[in-house]
Protein backbone atom coordinates (compact mmCIF):
# COMPACT_ATOMS: atom_id res chain seq x y z
CA UNK A 1 0.00 0.00 0.00
CA UNK A 2 3.02 2.40 1.12
CA UNK A 3 4.74 1.30 -2.39
CA UNK A 4 1.26 1.96 -4.37
CA UNK A 5 0.99 5.43 -2.59
CA UNK A 6 4.82 6.49 -3.56
CA UNK A 7 4.43 5.48 -7.23
CA UNK A 8 1.17 7.36 -7.54
CA UNK A 9 2.83 10.08 -5.40
CA UNK A 10 6.08 9.76 -8.31
CA UNK A 11 3.66 9.80 -11.62
CA UNK A 12 1.65 12.80 -10.25
CA UNK A 13 5.05 15.28 -9.46
CA UNK A 14 6.71 13.67 -12.58
CA UNK A 15 6.50 15.13 -16.00
CA UNK A 16 3.05 14.86 -17.83
CA UNK A 17 1.47 14.12 -14.29
CA UNK A 18 -0.51 17.29 -14.01
CA UNK A 19 0.85 17.86 -10.62
CA UNK A 20 -0.02 21.99 -10.26
CA UNK A 21 -2.63 21.97 -12.75
CA UNK A 22 -5.11 21.95 -10.03
CA UNK A 23 -3.28 24.14 -7.90
CA UNK A 24 -2.97 26.77 -11.62
CA UNK A 25 -6.52 26.31 -12.14
CA UNK A 26 -7.83 27.10 -8.43
CA UNK A 27 -5.59 30.18 -8.82
CA UNK A 28 -7.83 30.93 -12.26
CA UNK A 29 -11.17 31.09 -10.88
CA UNK A 30 -10.53 32.60 -8.04
CA UNK A 31 -9.03 35.19 -10.18
CA UNK A 32 -11.80 35.26 -12.54
CA UNK A 33 -14.03 35.88 -9.52
CA UNK A 34 -13.82 39.61 -9.14
CA UNK A 35 -13.80 40.49 -12.91
CA UNK A 36 -17.47 39.08 -12.79
CA UNK A 37 -18.61 40.36 -9.23
CA UNK A 38 -16.92 43.68 -9.46
CA UNK A 39 -13.77 44.75 -7.43
CA UNK A 40 -15.38 45.80 -4.34
CA UNK A 41 -14.12 45.30 -0.82
CA UNK A 42 -17.03 44.44 0.91
CA UNK A 43 -18.77 42.46 -1.98
CA UNK A 44 -15.41 40.06 -2.43
CA UNK A 45 -15.05 39.92 1.13
CA UNK A 46 -18.84 38.60 2.05
CA UNK A 47 -18.29 35.73 -0.86
CA UNK A 48 -14.49 34.79 -0.16
CA UNK A 49 -15.58 31.50 1.58
CA UNK A 50 -17.89 30.12 -0.56
CA UNK A 51 -15.75 30.95 -3.88
CA UNK A 52 -12.54 29.57 -1.95
CA UNK A 53 -14.63 26.32 -1.19
CA UNK A 54 -16.30 25.68 -4.92
CA UNK A 55 -13.11 26.22 -6.26
CA UNK A 56 -11.30 24.06 -4.79
CA UNK A 57 -14.22 21.42 -4.94
CA UNK A 58 -13.61 22.01 -8.99
CA UNK A 59 -9.96 21.89 -8.82
CA UNK A 60 -10.73 18.64 -7.01
CA UNK A 61 -13.02 17.16 -9.56
CA UNK A 62 -10.70 18.16 -12.38
CA UNK A 63 -7.88 15.87 -11.03
CA UNK A 64 -10.13 12.88 -10.52
CA UNK A 65 -9.91 11.25 -13.79
CA UNK A 66 -6.20 10.84 -13.14
CA UNK A 67 -6.93 8.46 -10.77
CA UNK A 68 -7.77 5.60 -12.25
CA UNK A 69 -7.96 6.25 -15.92
CA UNK A 70 -4.86 5.57 -17.03
CA UNK A 71 -4.13 2.60 -14.53
CA UNK A 72 -7.17 1.08 -16.00
CA UNK A 73 -5.86 2.08 -20.10
CA UNK A 74 -2.44 0.11 -19.84
CA UNK A 75 -3.89 -2.35 -17.78
CA UNK A 76 -1.79 -2.12 -14.37
CA UNK A 77 -5.45 -1.72 -12.65
CA UNK A 78 -5.96 -5.16 -12.99
CA UNK A 79 -3.05 -6.31 -12.20
CA UNK A 80 -2.99 -4.13 -9.15
CA UNK A 81 -6.24 -6.00 -8.76
CA UNK A 82 -4.51 -9.62 -8.35
CA UNK A 83 -2.15 -8.40 -5.99
CA UNK A 84 -2.40 -9.48 -2.62
CA UNK A 85 -3.91 -6.04 -1.76
CA UNK A 86 -7.16 -5.79 -1.16
CA UNK A 87 -9.03 -3.65 -3.57
CA UNK A 88 -10.41 -1.70 -0.78
CA UNK A 89 -6.47 -0.93 0.17
CA UNK A 90 -5.98 0.32 -3.52
CA UNK A 91 -8.82 2.68 -3.16
CA UNK A 92 -7.73 4.02 -0.29
CA UNK A 93 -3.87 4.37 -1.62
CA UNK A 94 -5.23 6.18 -4.62
CA UNK A 95 -7.60 8.14 -2.90
CA UNK A 96 -4.59 9.39 -0.40
CA UNK A 97 -2.38 10.26 -3.09
CA UNK A 98 -4.96 12.35 -4.84
CA UNK A 99 -5.51 13.77 -1.40
CA UNK A 100 -1.88 14.44 -1.55
CA UNK A 101 -1.10 15.89 -5.12
CA UNK A 102 -4.13 17.86 -5.01
CA UNK A 103 -6.25 18.89 -1.81
CA UNK A 104 -3.24 19.58 0.56
CA UNK A 105 -1.43 21.72 -1.96
CA UNK A 106 -5.40 23.49 -2.15
CA UNK A 107 -5.15 23.86 1.38
CA UNK A 108 -2.11 25.83 1.84
CA UNK A 109 -2.33 27.77 -1.43
CA UNK A 110 -6.22 28.57 0.21
CA UNK A 111 -5.07 31.78 2.38
CA UNK A 112 -3.17 33.30 -0.34
CA UNK A 113 -5.70 33.61 -1.78
CA UNK A 114 -8.03 34.43 0.49
CA UNK A 115 -6.43 37.35 0.72
CA UNK A 116 -6.67 38.49 -2.91
CA UNK A 117 -10.24 38.34 -2.13
CA UNK A 118 -10.16 40.18 1.18
CA UNK A 119 -11.10 37.60 2.90
CA UNK A 120 -11.43 39.08 6.61
CA UNK A 121 -8.73 38.16 9.38
CA UNK A 122 -10.59 36.35 11.54
CA UNK A 123 -11.22 33.74 8.49
CA UNK A 124 -7.39 32.30 7.50
CA UNK A 125 -6.95 29.88 10.36
CA UNK A 126 -10.51 28.43 10.19
CA UNK A 127 -10.43 28.21 6.22
CA UNK A 128 -7.16 26.21 6.36
CA UNK A 129 -8.55 24.12 9.42
CA UNK A 130 -11.92 23.68 7.40
CA UNK A 131 -10.43 22.59 4.47
CA UNK A 132 -7.34 20.51 5.96
CA UNK A 133 -10.53 18.69 7.37
CA UNK A 134 -13.06 18.79 4.41
CA UNK A 135 -10.68 17.97 1.26
CA UNK A 136 -9.88 14.24 2.45
CA UNK A 137 -13.70 13.91 2.01
CA UNK A 138 -13.66 15.58 -1.45
CA UNK A 139 -10.91 13.06 -2.65
CA UNK A 140 -12.54 9.97 -1.09
CA UNK A 141 -15.83 10.93 -2.86
CA UNK A 142 -14.38 11.97 -5.71
CA UNK A 143 -12.39 8.92 -6.03
CA UNK A 144 -15.74 6.31 -5.89
CA UNK A 145 -17.06 8.80 -8.65
CA UNK A 146 -14.02 7.95 -10.85
CA UNK A 147 -14.00 4.43 -10.02
CA UNK A 148 -17.50 4.61 -11.55
CA UNK A 149 -16.87 5.96 -14.72
CA UNK A 150 -13.63 4.31 -15.41
CA UNK A 151 -14.62 2.03 -18.08
CA UNK A 152 -16.55 4.62 -19.87
CA UNK A 153 -14.91 6.61 -22.66
CA UNK A 154 -15.99 10.23 -21.95
CA UNK A 155 -16.71 9.51 -18.45
CA UNK A 156 -15.14 12.64 -17.51
CA UNK A 157 -18.53 14.55 -17.82
CA UNK A 158 -20.70 12.31 -16.18
CA UNK A 159 -18.37 11.87 -13.00
CA UNK A 160 -19.03 15.29 -13.10
CA UNK A 161 -22.97 15.29 -12.71
CA UNK A 162 -22.41 12.16 -10.42
CA UNK A 163 -19.71 13.53 -8.12
CA UNK A 164 -20.97 17.03 -7.19
CA UNK A 165 -24.22 16.31 -6.20
CA UNK A 166 -21.90 14.47 -3.49
CA UNK A 167 -20.11 17.34 -2.46
CA UNK A 168 -22.95 19.34 -1.03
CA UNK A 169 -23.18 18.10 2.31
CA UNK A 170 -19.33 19.24 2.77
CA UNK A 171 -19.56 21.99 0.96
CA UNK A 172 -22.26 23.08 3.53
CA UNK A 173 -20.28 22.40 6.49
CA UNK A 174 -17.02 23.98 4.97
CA UNK A 175 -18.29 27.26 3.99
CA UNK A 176 -20.55 27.67 7.24
CA UNK A 177 -17.56 26.86 9.15
CA UNK A 178 -15.49 29.85 7.81
CA UNK A 179 -18.28 32.29 7.36
CA UNK A 180 -18.99 31.91 11.02
CA UNK A 181 -16.10 32.33 11.98
CA UNK A 182 -16.10 35.57 10.36
CA UNK A 183 -19.34 36.96 12.02
CA UNK A 184 -18.13 35.75 15.29
CA UNK A 185 -20.23 33.14 15.66
CA UNK A 186 -18.75 29.22 17.43
CA UNK A 187 -17.61 27.37 13.85
CA UNK A 188 -17.56 24.16 16.10
CA UNK A 189 -20.68 22.53 15.16
CA UNK A 190 -19.63 22.80 11.31
CA UNK A 191 -16.50 21.93 11.75
CA UNK A 192 -17.32 18.83 14.11
CA UNK A 193 -19.74 17.75 11.46
CA UNK A 194 -17.67 18.39 8.42
CA UNK A 195 -14.72 16.22 10.35
CA UNK A 196 -17.22 13.51 10.81
CA UNK A 197 -18.05 13.84 7.30
CA UNK A 198 -14.38 12.81 6.61
CA UNK A 199 -14.34 10.61 8.93
CA UNK A 200 -17.32 8.33 7.67
CA UNK A 201 -16.18 8.69 3.86
CA UNK A 202 -12.62 7.32 4.85
CA UNK A 203 -14.03 4.88 7.08
CA UNK A 204 -16.96 3.36 4.75
CA UNK A 205 -16.30 4.79 0.96
CA UNK A 206 -13.86 2.09 -0.25
CA UNK A 207 -15.86 -0.62 0.06
CA UNK A 208 -18.36 1.43 -2.28
CA UNK A 209 -15.13 2.14 -4.50
CA UNK A 210 -13.77 -1.18 -4.44
CA UNK A 211 -16.79 -3.01 -5.29
CA UNK A 212 -17.35 -0.95 -8.12
CA UNK A 213 -13.81 -1.45 -8.97
CA UNK A 214 -14.46 -5.35 -9.53
CA UNK A 215 -17.53 -4.60 -11.19
CA UNK A 216 -15.73 -2.56 -13.96
CA UNK A 217 -12.45 -4.56 -14.35
CA UNK A 218 -15.17 -8.09 -14.26
CA UNK B 1 -47.21 -17.73 -3.84
CA UNK B 2 -44.05 -16.01 -2.62
CA UNK B 3 -43.02 -12.78 -3.93
CA UNK B 4 -40.03 -14.09 -5.68
CA UNK B 5 -41.89 -15.59 -8.19
CA UNK B 6 -42.53 -12.35 -9.43
CA UNK B 7 -38.59 -12.39 -9.90
CA UNK B 8 -38.94 -14.72 -13.08
CA UNK B 9 -39.61 -12.29 -15.93
CA UNK B 10 -42.24 -14.72 -17.82
CA UNK B 11 -44.23 -15.00 -14.56
CA UNK B 12 -43.76 -11.21 -14.12
CA UNK B 13 -45.24 -10.32 -17.55
CA UNK B 14 -48.03 -12.77 -16.62
CA UNK B 15 -49.10 -11.43 -13.20
CA UNK B 16 -48.58 -7.67 -13.96
CA UNK B 17 -50.53 -7.97 -17.62
CA UNK B 18 -54.23 -7.88 -15.61
CA UNK B 19 -52.86 -5.53 -12.51
CA UNK B 20 -51.69 -3.11 -15.17
CA UNK B 21 -55.27 -2.25 -16.79
CA UNK B 22 -56.84 -1.93 -12.94
CA UNK B 23 -54.04 0.19 -11.77
CA UNK B 24 -54.10 3.01 -14.41
CA UNK B 25 -58.04 2.50 -14.00
CA UNK B 26 -57.67 3.53 -10.34
CA UNK B 27 -55.55 5.96 -10.95
CA UNK B 28 -57.75 7.48 -13.55
CA UNK B 29 -60.59 7.30 -11.23
CA UNK B 30 -58.68 8.52 -7.66
CA UNK B 31 -57.17 11.10 -9.25
CA UNK B 32 -60.62 12.64 -11.55
CA UNK B 33 -62.73 12.30 -7.83
CA UNK B 34 -60.09 13.79 -5.67
CA UNK B 35 -59.32 16.50 -8.06
CA UNK B 36 -62.57 17.45 -8.62
CA UNK B 37 -63.21 17.26 -5.21
CA UNK B 38 -60.61 19.55 -4.21
CA UNK B 39 -60.88 22.17 -7.03
CA UNK B 40 -64.42 22.57 -6.91
CA UNK B 41 -65.94 21.02 -3.69
CA UNK B 42 -64.09 22.57 -0.99
CA UNK B 43 -63.91 25.98 0.24
CA UNK B 44 -61.11 28.78 -0.31
CA UNK B 45 -58.42 28.71 2.64
CA UNK B 46 -59.60 32.31 4.40
CA UNK B 47 -56.22 33.00 4.29
CA UNK B 48 -54.64 31.83 1.08
CA UNK B 49 -57.54 31.89 -1.03
CA UNK B 50 -57.97 29.29 -3.43
CA UNK B 51 -54.07 28.79 -3.74
CA UNK B 52 -54.36 26.35 -1.58
CA UNK B 53 -55.55 23.77 -4.01
CA UNK B 54 -52.27 22.81 -5.95
CA UNK B 55 -51.84 21.20 -2.84
CA UNK B 56 -53.63 18.16 -4.10
CA UNK B 57 -50.88 18.04 -6.90
CA UNK B 58 -48.03 19.13 -4.82
CA UNK B 59 -48.03 16.96 -1.81
CA UNK B 60 -48.73 13.94 -3.56
CA UNK B 61 -46.08 14.97 -6.27
CA UNK B 62 -43.43 15.49 -3.40
CA UNK B 63 -44.27 12.49 -1.42
CA UNK B 64 -43.90 10.29 -4.49
CA UNK B 65 -40.37 11.90 -5.92
CA UNK B 66 -39.25 11.03 -2.35
CA UNK B 67 -40.95 7.19 -2.38
CA UNK B 68 -39.50 6.50 -5.65
CA UNK B 69 -36.30 7.04 -4.77
CA UNK B 70 -37.19 4.69 -1.75
CA UNK B 71 -38.23 1.92 -4.62
CA UNK B 72 -35.25 2.01 -6.21
CA UNK B 73 -33.41 1.72 -3.10
CA UNK B 74 -35.30 -0.94 -2.20
CA UNK B 75 -34.89 -2.76 -6.05
CA UNK B 76 -31.55 -1.91 -6.19
CA UNK B 77 -30.61 -3.92 -2.88
CA UNK B 78 -32.49 -7.22 -4.17
CA UNK B 79 -30.92 -6.79 -7.43
CA UNK B 80 -27.38 -6.65 -5.58
CA UNK B 81 -27.71 -9.24 -3.30
CA UNK B 82 -30.48 -11.87 -5.04
CA UNK B 83 -29.29 -10.90 -8.91
CA UNK B 84 -32.88 -10.43 -9.91
CA UNK B 85 -32.96 -8.97 -13.27
CA UNK B 86 -36.76 -7.70 -12.73
CA UNK B 87 -35.50 -5.74 -9.93
CA UNK B 88 -33.09 -4.17 -11.51
CA UNK B 89 -35.27 -2.98 -14.81
CA UNK B 90 -37.70 -1.62 -12.19
CA UNK B 91 -34.82 0.56 -10.50
CA UNK B 92 -34.37 1.35 -14.08
CA UNK B 93 -37.84 2.10 -14.80
CA UNK B 94 -39.05 4.45 -11.79
CA UNK B 95 -36.24 6.84 -12.62
CA UNK B 96 -37.77 8.73 -15.18
CA UNK B 97 -41.12 8.59 -12.86
CA UNK B 98 -39.33 9.86 -9.92
CA UNK B 99 -37.40 13.01 -11.68
CA UNK B 100 -41.16 13.90 -13.02
CA UNK B 101 -42.80 13.62 -9.71
CA UNK B 102 -39.57 15.83 -8.87
CA UNK B 103 -40.14 18.89 -11.42
CA UNK B 104 -43.74 18.57 -10.60
CA UNK B 105 -43.33 19.04 -6.83
CA UNK B 106 -41.08 21.66 -7.83
CA UNK B 107 -43.06 23.61 -10.58
CA UNK B 108 -45.91 23.36 -8.43
CA UNK B 109 -44.49 24.55 -5.65
CA UNK B 110 -42.61 27.63 -7.52
CA UNK B 111 -46.65 28.45 -8.36
CA UNK B 112 -48.06 28.34 -5.10
CA UNK B 113 -44.86 30.19 -3.43
CA UNK B 114 -45.38 33.35 -6.06
CA UNK B 115 -48.66 34.44 -4.31
CA UNK B 116 -48.07 33.21 -0.37
CA UNK B 117 -44.04 34.14 -0.08
CA UNK B 118 -43.80 36.36 -3.11
CA UNK B 119 -40.92 34.53 -5.17
CA UNK B 120 -41.03 31.60 -7.18
CA UNK B 121 -37.73 29.75 -5.77
CA UNK B 122 -36.12 30.47 -2.58
CA UNK B 123 -33.15 28.52 -0.76
CA UNK B 124 -34.79 27.10 1.66
CA UNK B 125 -33.91 24.17 3.19
CA UNK B 126 -37.31 21.55 1.44
CA UNK B 127 -36.75 23.44 -2.06
CA UNK B 128 -33.31 23.02 -2.00
CA UNK B 129 -33.09 19.56 -0.57
CA UNK B 130 -35.74 18.83 -3.74
CA UNK B 131 -33.31 20.43 -6.34
CA UNK B 132 -30.37 18.21 -5.07
CA UNK B 133 -32.63 14.61 -5.02
CA UNK B 134 -33.62 15.83 -8.91
CA UNK B 135 -29.65 16.31 -9.32
CA UNK B 136 -29.19 12.85 -7.76
CA UNK B 137 -32.15 11.53 -10.11
CA UNK B 138 -30.23 12.94 -13.44
CA UNK B 139 -27.09 11.46 -12.22
CA UNK B 140 -28.42 8.14 -11.79
CA UNK B 141 -30.26 8.02 -15.32
CA UNK B 142 -27.72 9.68 -16.82
CA UNK B 143 -25.18 6.49 -15.93
CA UNK B 144 -27.66 3.75 -17.03
CA UNK B 145 -27.41 5.71 -20.50
CA UNK B 146 -23.66 5.79 -20.32
CA UNK B 147 -23.33 2.58 -20.00
CA UNK B 148 -23.75 -0.42 -22.90
CA UNK B 149 -22.95 -3.84 -21.08
CA UNK B 150 -26.74 -4.29 -19.05
CA UNK B 151 -25.11 -6.14 -16.27
CA UNK B 152 -22.42 -3.96 -15.00
CA UNK B 153 -24.86 -0.82 -15.62
CA UNK B 154 -27.18 -2.08 -12.77
CA UNK B 155 -24.27 -3.17 -10.79
CA UNK B 156 -23.00 0.21 -10.94
CA UNK B 157 -26.18 2.21 -10.83
CA UNK B 158 -27.42 0.10 -7.57
CA UNK B 159 -24.25 0.85 -5.79
CA UNK B 160 -24.65 4.91 -6.86
CA UNK B 161 -28.34 4.44 -5.66
CA UNK B 162 -27.45 3.41 -1.97
CA UNK B 163 -24.45 5.37 -1.83
CA UNK B 164 -26.35 8.27 -3.25
CA UNK B 165 -29.13 7.70 -0.44
CA UNK B 166 -26.70 8.03 2.29
CA UNK B 167 -25.57 11.54 0.76
CA UNK B 168 -28.98 12.72 -0.14
CA UNK B 169 -29.94 12.14 3.54
CA UNK B 170 -26.72 13.58 4.44
CA UNK B 171 -27.89 16.90 2.44
CA UNK B 172 -31.21 16.86 3.56
CA UNK B 173 -30.43 17.58 6.83
CA UNK B 174 -27.30 19.78 6.13
CA UNK B 175 -28.92 22.24 3.95
CA UNK B 176 -31.40 22.79 6.99
CA UNK B 177 -27.84 23.81 8.71
CA UNK B 178 -27.74 26.07 6.48
CA UNK B 179 -30.50 28.04 6.21
CA UNK B 180 -33.62 28.72 7.90
CA UNK B 181 -36.64 27.83 5.37
CA UNK B 182 -40.18 29.68 4.72
CA UNK B 183 -41.87 26.34 3.96
CA UNK B 184 -43.94 24.87 6.30
CA UNK B 185 -43.76 21.55 8.21
CA UNK B 186 -45.03 18.66 7.05
CA UNK B 187 -48.78 18.92 6.06
CA UNK B 188 -49.41 14.95 6.95
CA UNK B 189 -48.34 12.57 9.62
CA UNK B 190 -49.27 9.70 11.21
CA UNK B 191 -48.22 11.54 14.65
CA UNK B 192 -49.13 15.12 14.43
CA UNK B 193 -52.46 16.06 16.95
CA UNK B 194 -53.54 18.06 14.60
CA UNK B 195 -53.43 17.74 10.52
CA UNK B 196 -54.37 20.04 7.59
CA UNK B 197 -58.60 20.38 8.24
CA UNK B 198 -60.91 17.52 7.29
CA UNK B 199 -62.33 19.31 4.38
CA UNK B 200 -58.84 19.21 2.44
CA UNK B 201 -57.36 16.25 4.01
CA UNK B 202 -60.25 13.70 2.44
CA UNK B 203 -59.73 14.98 -0.92
CA UNK B 204 -56.30 15.18 -0.52
CA UNK B 205 -55.85 11.25 0.88
CA UNK B 206 -57.65 9.87 -2.76
CA UNK B 207 -55.30 12.21 -4.85
CA UNK B 208 -52.43 10.94 -2.81
CA UNK B 209 -53.79 7.19 -3.37
CA UNK B 210 -53.98 8.31 -7.01
CA UNK B 211 -50.15 9.30 -7.38
CA UNK B 212 -49.62 6.07 -5.70
CA UNK B 213 -51.34 3.90 -8.11
CA UNK B 214 -50.38 5.79 -11.14
CA UNK B 215 -46.53 5.39 -10.00
CA UNK B 216 -47.12 1.42 -10.00
CA UNK B 217 -48.85 1.94 -13.39
CA UNK B 218 -46.23 3.70 -14.95
CA UNK B 219 -43.44 1.88 -13.54
CA UNK B 220 -44.97 -1.75 -14.19
CA UNK B 221 -45.71 -0.55 -17.81
CA UNK B 222 -42.02 0.73 -18.00
CA UNK B 223 -40.65 -2.14 -16.46
CA UNK B 224 -42.35 -4.68 -18.79
CA UNK B 225 -41.36 -2.54 -21.95
CA UNK B 226 -37.80 -3.15 -20.26
CA UNK B 227 -38.21 -6.40 -20.20
CA UNK B 228 -39.60 -6.86 -23.78
CA UNK B 229 -36.38 -4.79 -24.73
CA UNK B 230 -34.29 -7.38 -23.38
CA UNK B 231 -35.91 -10.55 -24.93
CA UNK B 232 -35.46 -8.49 -27.84
CA UNK B 233 -31.72 -7.88 -28.03
CA UNK B 234 -31.33 -11.63 -27.13
CA UNK B 235 -33.47 -12.61 -30.32
CA UNK B 236 -31.73 -10.29 -32.56
CA UNK B 237 -28.33 -11.52 -30.69
CA UNK B 238 -29.41 -15.14 -31.38
CA UNK B 239 -30.48 -14.43 -35.14
CA UNK B 240 -27.59 -13.10 -35.80
CA UNK B 241 -25.57 -16.00 -34.02
CA UNK B 242 -27.42 -18.14 -36.00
Amino acid sequence: MKALLARDLRLAVRAGGGFGLGLAFFLIVVVLVPFGVGPEREVLARIAPGILWVASLLAALLSLDRIFALDFEDGSLALLATAPLPVESIALAKAAAHWVTTGLPLTLAAPALGFLLHLPTQGYALLLLSLLLGTPALSMIGTFGAALTVGLRRGGLLMSLLVLPLYVPTLIFGAEAVRRGIDGLSPTAPLMLLAAITAATIALLPFATATVLRINLR
Amino acid sequence: MSLWELANPKRFMGWTAPVLPWAFGGAALCLCIGLIWGFFFTPDDFRQGSTVKIIYLHVPAALMAINTWFMMLLASLIWLVRRHHVSALAAKAAAPVGIVMTLMALFTGAIWGQPMWGTYWAWDPRLTSFLILFLFYLGYVALWAAIDDSDTAADLTSVLCIVGSVFAILSRYAVNFWNQGLHQGASLSLDAEENVSDVFWQPLVICIAGFVLLFIALVLLRTRTEIRVRRTKALLARAARA
